[in-house]
């Protein structure tokens, strides 16, 4: 049995609440840089310059790369021989947040009912997921997710017999629907298999991974390849305005799933997408 | 074709841009975005006048991070534009002349753009560290307690931004 104190959890959402809105994480950087080297159209050219310009102002001068600076998702993975104490982790997490962005200078973004709206001005509660893993380690990811791209995700109940055809042309439908709303170029997360919500959260996790690193399984890999080069040939381009980089990576997740359906998730995310991760 | 425009715009200078035109703005605009617009539209049902000239007015669909001491404001990009649509076209009626945002509008925005002669502009979603060093003023004129989304008068120097959807009703994302 391994202690750790909530007051460790606590620091650590704090820090990379602030982190996160500052910094975009080096293998997103790297992937937008490849975009403006590969990107043909001026227009497209000058918003990619811009982006990168943004991207150093909101580091050097510690000003959040986007005014949304999300609302807070973060994913615990706690070994099972884990003893929490000093208090409720989730009250850990939550006290995490609410300093870093208020310490940060970063929006308050969360309404606490969702049909009265009244914003809760400390950006809490966050999204927590908890996953119990096997030794005594704690890893935290924090992945502030903004809603303009959120808005543009979905989940499809497909067919059985709709295949891989139906799973490739319904995530490039998405992303053409989400078209200049999501602040492309895109970062797209698929989560194919499980169930309704276990698909939603594969999607969530699929833009956790390093940008542009594809699936162990082959035949997965193929398909984020083959479904990036469908999506950049729209002609959606950077901030919508036309070219040749609509998606900087996609990234598939699977799990088994039933006889009868085929889920399939599309998580959308801009290409402010943020997140970080520590081990405690 | 690059443009410079200043704010208020007019009809005359509205009819002049045109779908694809990279413009500066200069003047002040005002921020609203989805709460902002819904009290608007209170507002105008309760018959009450709305908190700022709407007159030629350019509308920046913005909910800005807080500024630190001696920042201006703090990030400042532009959200979706389309939440706005319901809300839309009784502002333009008013005069409402540009919108700046993000993303896609309704067919009905559209139309009541070519009816009035307004001009929906796209500033860069993502880039609110950049395009906060454009706006040189800023004060909380309504609806304080809504916090970032207040409607705030900004004065933007230089500001970039694209026409999206001219007053013809031509659209670039097209």
């Amino acid at each position: 049995m391994r202690e750790i104190s909530v007051e460790k959890v606590t620091d650590a959402v704090r820090k990379m609440c602030m982190e996160t809105n500052y910094t975009l994480s080096a293998d997103m950087q790297k992937v937008l840089a490849e975009a403006a080297h590969t990107e043909e159209s001026p227009l497209g050219q000058e918003i990619l310059a811009m982006l990168e310009k943004n991207l150093s102002i909101a580091e050097e001068e510690k000003i959040p790369i986007c005014q949304d600076t999300g609302m807070a998702v973060v994913f615990l993975e706690i070994g099972q021989d884990v003893h929490f104490t000093g208090g409720s982790l989730a009250e850990a997490v939550n006290r995490g947040v609410a300093l870093g962005y208020e310490e940060g200078y970063l929006r308050k973004s969360v309404v606490k009912d969702p049909l009265i709206r009244e914003n809760t001005n400390d950006n809490t509660p966050a999204v927590i997921h908890t996953e119990i893993v096997d030794g005594d380690g704690v890893r935290i990811t924090l992945a502030p997710k903004g809603f303009g791209s959120e808005n543009m995700s979905k989940v499809f109940m497909l067919k059985p017999s709709d295949g891989r055809e139906g799973v490739r042309e319904k995530i490039v439908s998405a992303v053409k629907d989400a078209g200049p709303n999501a602040c492309p170029p895109m970062v797209v997360g698929v989560g194919i298999g499980g169930t309704f919500e276990k698909c939603a959260l594969l999607a969530k996790k699929a833009l956790l991974r390093e940008t542009g690193k594809h699936h162990p399984d082959a035949h997965i890999a193929a398909l984020e390849e083959e479904v990036k080069n469908e999506c950049n040939a729209l002609g959606i381009g950077p901030a919508g305005l036309g070219g040749n980089n609509t998606v900087l990576a996609v990234h598939i997740e699977t799990f088994a799933t039933h006889i009868a359906g085929l889920p399939v998730a599309v998580n959308i995310c801009c290409h402010v997408n943020r997140h970080s991760t520590v081990e405690l | 074709m690059n443009k410079t425009i200043t704010t208020p715009l007019t009809e005359d200078v509205a009819k002049t841009l045109s779908a694809g035109d990279i413009v500066s703005i200069t003047g002040v605009i005002y921020s609203a975005r989805d709460a902002a617009h819904k009290r608007m539209t209170e507002t105008l049902a309760a018959g009450g006048t709305l908190p700022f000239p709407i007159q030629d007015a350019v509308i920046y669909y913005l909910g800005p991070s807080p500024a630190r001491e001696g920042q201006v404001i703090g990030s400042a990009g532009p959200t979706t534009s389309g939440r706005m649509d319901a809300y839309t076209p009784q502002l333009l009626e008013k005069g409402l002349r540009g919108m700046i945002g993000k993303g896609k509008r309704s067919a009905e925005v559209i139309e009541a753009m070519k009816k009035t002669k307004a001009v929906y502009f796209a500033a860069v979603g993502g880039a609110g560290a950049l395009l906060s060093k454009h706006i040189t003023k800023c004060e909380v004129i309504a609806y304080d307690d809504l916090g970032t989304e207040a409607i705030h008068k900004l004065y933007v120097e230089d500001f970039p931004a694209i026409v999206v959807i001219d007053c013809e009703g031509n659209n670039l994302y097209e």
